[in-house]
């Protein structure tokens, strides 16, 4: 049982954490903003503080303040829960991501699993939020974004369990601590697998190529077109603090996690995983979207048997 | 141990739900209220809104919903095997192979089918 003392450090612990997300959700949002600027020859941000880097603080506050207003013929309790389903099982991921040796909520031993888990409950804050707008474009949105994130799940799940293979176990740190010295990016099947998880991944945050459900120029903004003020600002909470998971995910399974010379580990932790959230605005901002039937047909008839056929042949190579 | 485990992440499940609640109420008290029909009524781009937006659906969305369901208890299958399938060896190898090789029977019938041409 959980004594006293107990709840009070996971008390301690639980706000370091909600912390993190808020700063670094708000963080990920300026970045992103002076990314896209930069790729496209603009400046981004420039008034609120030194280059803009209190611009996303202005942004909540402003969203704060801002009217509720609920659509009419929405379904209330549908279209009221579903921000806190979007973001409370990103808040709840952070239990088992390692940001050092000993930087740990709590090593779970069905690590992996669980973060599998966590990710497929996602879909239905998202569905809940179309289906509750009672707006077509919301509905569109939410049942694409629902279609898209199952498809891509499978492949996904395939790469965590290739890499959990390797370990031999499902817990984090058992995985970061089997890549001691040699990173499973290094493998050539794992190689395979990194790329399978990160183009799932990137349908699974709904971000471009893959943004068909919020394909601003046909459906304005997808499944979150009637939110306002705070609750859209939870969405906006939740998709970057999902950016951030999968990146973190990707530094754990495949770079080596907190392992690396020199710096603490925690550094090292951040360095790898802002680094992929790096790459994947860079993305963003450089290709086009995809087509809906393209998209689909690309996770069920090449992601899927390619991360079965890696299954196979890492089973084989593991076991020879 | 187990009770301890997941009464973390129980709790981390309070946080978040706290995390979302603490926002809304924040804004609740804060926020103006200036409700009109016009503000709330749905958005379609300046048109009025016409019929019931809950409308009949692709078949489609569920055929792909049944597959997903399919792979995902496979994989479900799969992850206590990865666990200890070194000590298990071939055996178990050739038997999970065998497992994969139907389900890719599936997935091959309905590519055939025309499941994923929409």
């Amino acid at each position: 049982m959980l004594s006293i003392l107990d709840i009070i450090w996971v008390l301690v612990i639980g706000i370091i954490v909600l912390g993190f997300i808020a700063v670094s959700a708000m963080f990920l949002i300026w970045w992103e903003r002076k990314v896209s600027a930069h790729i496209q020859s603009r400046y981004g941000p420039m008034r609120v503080g030194w280059h803009g880097v209190l611009q996303s603080v202005a942004d909540a506050v402003k969203l704060l303040l801002k009217e509720n207003i609920v659509p009419a013929g929405a379904d209330k309790l549908v279209w009221w829960l579903a921000p806190f389903i979007v973001v409370v099982p990103s808040v709840m991921a952070f239990v088992v991501i390692p940001f050092g040796k000993n930087l740990i909520v709590k090593d779970l031993n069905v690590g992996a699993l669980y973060l599998m888990a966590l990710s497929s409950v996602c879909v239905i804050g998202i569905f809940m939020a179309g289906w509750g707008s009672n707006n077509k474009y919301s509905l569109i949105g939410g049942m694409r974004s629902a279609a898209q994130i199952i498809s891509y799940e499978i492949p996904l799940i395939l790469s965590m369990i290739i890499v959990s293979m390797q370990a031999s176990s499902l817990s984090m740190q058992k995985i970061v601590a089997a890549q001691a010295g040699y990173w499973n990016i290094l493998h050539p099947n794992m190689a395979l697998a990194f790329i399978v998880y990160i183009i799932s991944a990137t349908a699974e945050v709904n971000r471009v190529p893959f943004d068909i459900p919020e394909a601003e120029s046909e459906l304005v903004a997808g499944f979150h077109t009637e939110y306002s003020g705070m609750k859209f600002a939870m969405f906006f909470i939740g998709e970057y603090t999902n950016l951030f998971i999968i990146s973190a995910i990707a530094a754990t399974l495949f770079f080596g996690g907190w392992q690396g010379p020199v710096l603490p580990g925690a550094v090292w932790f951040l360095i790898k995983t802002y680094g992929i959230v790096f790459v994947l605005m860079w993305v963003r901002w450089t290709f086009p979207r995809l087509r809906v039937d393209q998209l689909m047909g690309f996770a069920w008839k090449v992601l899927t048997p390619v991360s079965f056929f890696n299954l196979a042949v890492t089973g084989w190579l593991l076991l020879k | 141990m187990v009770i301890q485990d997941y009464g973390i992440v129980g709790l981390f499940l309070v946080f978040g739900i706290a995390f979302v609640g603490a926002a809304f109420v924040v804004s609740w008290m804060l926020r103006p209220r200036d409700p009109n029909p016009v503000k709330s009524s749905i958005y379609e781009c300046g048109e009025i809104v016409k019929g019931d937006s809950r409308v009949q659906f692709n078949v489609g969305y569920y055929l792909v919903a049944l597959l997903f369901v399919i792979f995902d208890i496979e994989v479900l299958f799969l992850v206590p095997w990865i666990v200890i399938f070194r000590e298990l060896g071939i055996v178990s190898y050739i038997e999970m192979m065998i497992f994969i090789a139907i389900l890719v029977v599936g997935l091959i019938y309905a590519w055939k089918k025309g499941v994923f041409e929409w």
